[in-house]
């Protein structure tokens, strides 16, 4: 029993170190993409071609004042960039980063943990990141930042339906909520029979859509858009706590970069796994890699929806197709059993 | 690692714990590095540099909640859904079951269809049409 928790203490800190890496440089290298996409370099001064620019937007998080509106809630109004971040953190614990490995002379399994209703769980911390935002706009006493806080929840909760019935599509396939599962039967047929291509085409685009939504990014960021709401729900914030909320952000990307490589595009399967199983890390990498870069991508590219426009496309186009893609999936694998 | 024990689920108290352990790091390294001049402009809400005008607290619109309400009916529909999904090809693909492959089917669907007619119910009604 020690010796699986210490495996399990080590996995947590070794892939915390990595994500609070990785979220620090996602926006380094959102900043680079949006100076290249703009047809001029990104940062480049800070450090040896801009690397070390995260660390310096973090020491200036940390050393900005902390400053708490006069009639604001305190607790919520710090405990709000909390409930927002450990959700979107707390995902990474079933997600299968490869196959097993050897290591040490003990076969490790590259999850941290596997339990039979891990999609579920990550649906379930997807929901808990809209209390972050809703207290935060209620606690700024701040009317622009209740309006955000008010369209960034109604924007959060209509997109998670369409989230939520993309991934039954899939579940219609593997007939399981374990990730490991889902990724295994994704194997075999030199990557055809990853989830996205053979089966769930429609599904992983109106999982795609709505992960931008949920994790209000651009185009549907306008929670958070300067020229109208000021900033959103996070108006009143400063300094760390500011800090706080941009890394949550990030860590969402990533979140929902990770579920979708696994879900849709076989998580760690790749050419060769069987034989060198370190490859799978290199894979899965890559594959969330090339997610966020089009998460990055679409962000510069795209310009913002009107609130309407957001909510009608939510609501009136991915529900119902969310819907029809269950029922269309469902009556393929009636009619065609054999075609597993 | 065999799945489906109760020692699986403890990693989740565990990376709360370490969540909740850095993200209370990361408030309180301000406290001990930023500096804190207190003035009385810095303190008021924030509204483009005017005096602000009325509470935070006045009534917002109505049409958030009735999103709220609905989002909770098609929520508890994806609640029923899951756990069908899950269940439906692992009775496709097992020959005892043959003939309750059509109930399952069958029964689902309905459920759907009658949950996309109240979709358009809603959608009729405008609660689906006016929300800013």
């Amino acid at each position: 029993m020690t010796d699986l928790f210490i495996e399990w203490i080590i996995k947590i800190l070794v892939i915390f170190g990595i994500l609070l890496t990785a979220v620090a440089y996602l926006s380094y290298m959102e900043r680079k993409v949006m100076g290249w996409i703009q047809l001029r370099k990104g940062p480049n001064r800070v450090g040896p071609g801009g690397l070390l620019q995260p660390l310096a937007d973090g020491l200036k998080f940390m050393f900005k004042e902390d400053i708490i509106p006069l009639q604001a809630n305190r607790l919520l109004f710090a405990l709000a960039p909390m409930l927002f971040l450990v959700p979107a953190v707390m995902t990474f614990i079933v997600i299968p980063y490869g196959s097993e490995v050897t290591l040490f002379g003990r076969t490790i399994a590259l999850h941290v943990t596997r339990f039979d209703v891990g999609l579920l769980y990550v649906l379930a911390l997807a929901s808990l990141g809209v209390y972050g935002i809703a207290l935060a706009g209620w606690s700024s006493n701040n009317k622009y930042s209740l309006i955000g806080a008010l369209r960034s929840s109604a924007q959060m909760i209509s997109y998670e339906l369409a989230l939520g019935l993309s991934i039954v599509g899939v579940l219609i396939q593997s007939g399981s909520l374990d990730l490991v599962k889902i990724v295994e039967a994704q194997g075999g047929w030199h990557g055809l029979k990853w989830n996205v291509f053979l089966v769930q085409p429609f599904g992983f685009i109106i999982f795609f859509i709505s992960a931008l939504a949920e994790t209000n990014r651009v185009p549907f960021d306008l929670p958070e858009a300067e020229a109208e709401l000021v900033a959103g729900y996070h108006t009143e914030y400063s300094s760390m706590k500011m800090g706080m909320f941009l890394m949550a952000e990030e860590f969402n990307v990533i979140t929902s970069s990770s579920v979708a490589a696994t879900l849709f595009f076989g998580g760690w399967m790749g050419p060769g796994v069987g034989t060198y199983p370190w490859l799978s890390i290199v894979y899965f990498l890559a594959k969330v890699f090339i997610l966020v870069f089009v998460f990055v991508w679409i962000r510069f590219t795209l310009p913002r929806f009107r609130y309407d426009q957001l909510m009608t496309l939510g609501w009136k186009f991915l529900l119902p197709a969310a819907i029809l893609n269950v029922i269309f999936t469902a009556t393929v694998m009636m009619l065609f059993p054999g075609l597993r | 690692m065999d799945s489906a024990g109760t020692v699986d689920y403890i990693p989740i108290i565990l990376v709360f714990l370490v969540g909740v352990g850095v993200a209370s790091a990361m408030l309180a390294m301000p406290l001990l590095l930023a500096r804190k001049r207190a003035s009385k402009v810095k303190l008021e809400p924030y509204e483009c540099g005017v005096e602000p005008v009325g509470t935070a607290r006045e009534r917002q619109s109505v049409k958030f909640y009735l999103v709220a309400m609905v989002f909770l009916l098609f929520d508890i529909e994806a609640v029923f859904l899951i756990p069908w999904a899950v269940v439906f090809p692992n009775v496709l693909h097992d020959p005892a079951y043959s003939s309750f492959r059509y109930v399952l089917y069958g029964e689902m669907m309905l459920f759907l269809v009658v949950l996309f007619i109240g979709l358009v119910y809603v959608w009729r009604q405008g609660i689906l049409n006016w929300t800013r």
